[in-house]
């Protein structure tokens, strides 16, 4: 017998009551999959527009995260050129193939050196574009793919990221229904990221430090509201 | 990894009298206590949130079997691969099948308690593959040639100092003469090495807080980044996780999450959390180009529909330790396996056997901190006292502690005489204690005294006293 049956077949006895049936249990087991019922969704994040902003941005903050605001995309360059000059570091970024990132004017309105495609680690700072925020906790969320290749979140020391004001929703579960939307129900990208603050650890007599594996510094531009 | 709780006592006592330890112990409740409470009490949900963790975790075991074939179908369908390990032997060969089919020389690890509990990296090296951990804590003891000493902060037992001298002695090819004062140094050194490590292996192994049967997705929680790094870099991606760890949807996963990180370290979230469904798509520049769940049983599917089968909810979050006064004074070696503080109590004589773990359940006040900060609301205190019964059953305890229960009993079984014993043994306690009120050493009582003082008893007993204030009242 494999692994699987015999691993499956004690499951399967341990939890068969007398006179169950296994077809009322797969019913249950299948309604919950495909329904996928909400539990409690925190008052924190419910919240009209502006202030729900205000509240992603201030739990950001309290993250250790950096945030600002631009009127539009086509801001964003001139903001991180400011950006990567503020913090002494070269004018170079590195970015996907996403196309409200390929739209905006890089070499119109700064000297940035912009790189194109996945992360060889060489890289100081690199640009994602959000797919959405979650203002309960200032999470940020990022799809693997071309558009944002995933070595962008963990390799460069400094990791910018842009998210559109209308893509800032209030709690987790509305992030959720925006992925079924995007990707299908019960189908995901390959990986999903969720970004709270740049990395730490308190491995050493748990005294926190920032810049653990992943980037030293998150600057998150929030575009528009 | 080697048992040695059976010398739990022994290594209780080395504990006690090892300083070092006992300054660095002195970090877990001043740190997370505290930020635990202040994040709890900021989401006005949190109470009504552990409810619901609880229910979906106990809804998810009544049909883990049904959860786990759902989950296995959107694995294959993402175009990952799961493999079944009854044992822990099982999952040694499984992933090691894995690393040599594809030459693995070298293997990064994001943290993963059950590898741990399978003796991966012991395994590893035998056979020539070197098993790097990448979280700072891991790699700390990795160098130290130790086991973790808590399930989320697992170099908790160490000074920073420590922490300097180990760095020294491995990371021979840099200055001897650095400054390596600063934790923030120590931290950079480790994250240079660790960085070349990540795109030299070949195959990443994570562990796993949730898989979503939903979805064939894993997850991990981080706040380090390793874990992303490790499963991102390496060709291939390899997942360890119990049966347990399986829940139904994305909005489940969502529910536990608000009480896993507030309940672990304080934070609102981790860092980091992130799904993984499947291996590198046609189109995906980055990624792992192969995709592994190795689903290990390894005795939890004997723990359904048993006693302990409420064990099964954890998240292995650390808040029972965290405030656990048994654990602040001892650590977590001294428990002498994988799973320390009281979870470890209830966990490893289901895991192992009760003949090996039996002192475990018996390293409690049964003061119920840990319960009362349980997310999953895990009846610790109860399920330690079942094993103490058992341990009792069996005729386990050393012969003193029957003959001083036995003697107990006989009192206790007796009213009119155990007052009479009580009253006189108070009396005779109190005339001896002196002016301080503290017995500093007494005979029968060193293993008490010779840690702090006894405080002497003011004159009466218990009982004298409630039958003088009922009479007031």
């Amino acid at each position: 017998m494999s692994g699987r049956d015999a691993i499956l077949g004690r499951l399967k006895r341990r939890l068969e009551r007398e006179g169950d049936l296994e077809s009322a249990r797969a019913d249950e087991v299948a309604r919950r999959l495909d329904d996928a019922p909400a539990g409690i969704i925190p008052a924190r994040g419910q919240l009209p527009g502006g202030e729900r902003i205000a509240l992603f941005q201030r739990m950001a903050e309290a993250v250790q995260a950096s945030v600002e605001h631009v009127a539009a995309m086509a801001d964003v360059p001139k903001a991180i050129a400011h950006q990567l000059s503020q913090r002494n570091l070269p004018a170079a970024v590195r970015i996907g193939a996403d196309a409200a990132l390929a739209a905006m004017p890089w070499e119109a309105s700064a000297p940035l050196e912009v790189r194109h495609g996945p992360s060889d680690g060489n890289d100081l700072a690199a640009v994602s574009h959000a797919l959405a925020g979650i203002a309960e906790t200032g999470t940020l969320v990022l799809a693997s793919g071309t558009d944002n290749p995933t070595t962008l979140n963990f390799l460069p020391d400094l990791h910018i990221v842009v998210v559109e004001a209308g893509d800032i929703d209030g709690d987790m579960e509305a992030v959720l229904a925006r992925i079924r939307r995007k990707f299908g129900k019960g189908t995901m990208p390959r990986a999903l990221n969720m970004v709270a603050g740049p990395s730490r650890s308190a491995d050493i007599e748990q005294t926190l430090i920032l810049g653990a594996h992943g980037p030293r510094a998150l600057h998150v531009v929030i575009v528009g509201g | 990894m080697q048992m040695r709780s059976p010398r739990f006592r022994e290594n209780a006592r080395e504990a006690l009298d090892n300083a070092q330890l006992q300054r660095a112990l002195t970090n877990v409740e001043t740190n997370f206590v505290g930020k635990r409470k202040a994040a709890a009490d900021a989401l006005p949900e949190f109470e009504a949130l552990r409810d619901k963790a609880r229910d979906i975790k106990n809804h998810t075991l009544e049909h883990l079997d049904l959860y786990l074939k759902a989950y296995e179908k959107k694995v294959i369908e993402a175009g990952g691969h799961v493999h079944w390990a009854e044992t822990a032997e099982d999952a040694r060969r499984i992933v090691l099948g894995i690393c040599k089919r594809v030459n693995a020389k070298t293997v990064t690890k994001g943290k993963s308690i059950v590898s741990e509990e399978i003796g991966l990296n012991e395994h590893l090296s035998a056979n020539g593959i070197q098993p790097v951990e990448t979280d700072l804590g891991e790699y700390i003891i990795q160098l130290r040639g130790e086991a973790p000493s808590h399930i989320i902060a697992p170099a908790v037992h160490v000074n920073k100092s420590e922490v300097e001298t180990e760095f020294r002695r491995a990371h021979t090819h840099l200055d001897p003469n650095r400054n390596l004062e600063e934790p923030e140094t120590l931290l950079n050194e480790a994250r240079a090495i660790l960085r070349q490590k990540y795109f030299d292996a070949e195959v990443g192994i994570t562990g796993a807080n949730f898989l979503i049967a939903e979805t064939g997705s894993s997850v991990i929680v981080t706040n380090e980044g390793n874990g992303d790094l490790t499963q991102t870099l390496g060709k291939v991606h390899i997942v360890l996780a119990t049966l347990e760890k399986v829940t139904p949807t994305l909005e489940d996963v969502s529910q536990i999450l608000r009480v896993l990180a507030r309940s672990a370290t304080g934070q609102d979230t981790s860092v980091y959390t992130t799904f993984s469904t499947g291996p590198r798509r046609p189109e995906d520049p980055d990624g792992p180009e192969e995709y592994h769940v190795v689903l290990i049983d390894n005795g939890r599917s004997s723990m359904l529909g048993g006693d302990y089968q409420d064990m099964l909810r954890c998240i292995r979050c650390g808040a029972c330790m965290n405030h656990c006064p048994v654990y602040h004074a001892i650590g977590g070696h001294a428990y002498g396996w994988v799973y320390p503080g009281p979870m470890g109590a209830v966990l490893t004589p289901s895991l192992t056997s009760i003949d090996e773990a039996g002192h475990l359940p018996n390293a409690s006040t049964f003061c119920g901190r840990c319960e009362s900060v349980c997310p999953m609301r895990i009846p610790l205190p109860k399920m330690m006292r079942h094993w103490r019964t058992r341990e009792f059953e069996r005729h386990l305890q050393p012969a003193s502690t029957r003959f001083g229960l036995g003697l107990w009993a006989f009192f206790a079984r007796r009213p009119a005489l155990y007052r009479a014993a009580t009253g006189l043994m108070v009396r005779t306690l109190g005339l001896f204690s002196g002016k301080r009120g503290r017995f500093a050493s007494m005979p029968f009582a060193s293993g008490w005294t010779k840690y702090r003082d006894l405080p002497a008893p003011e004159g009466k007993t218990f009982q004298q006293m409630w039958a003088e204030r009922k009479d007031a009242a």
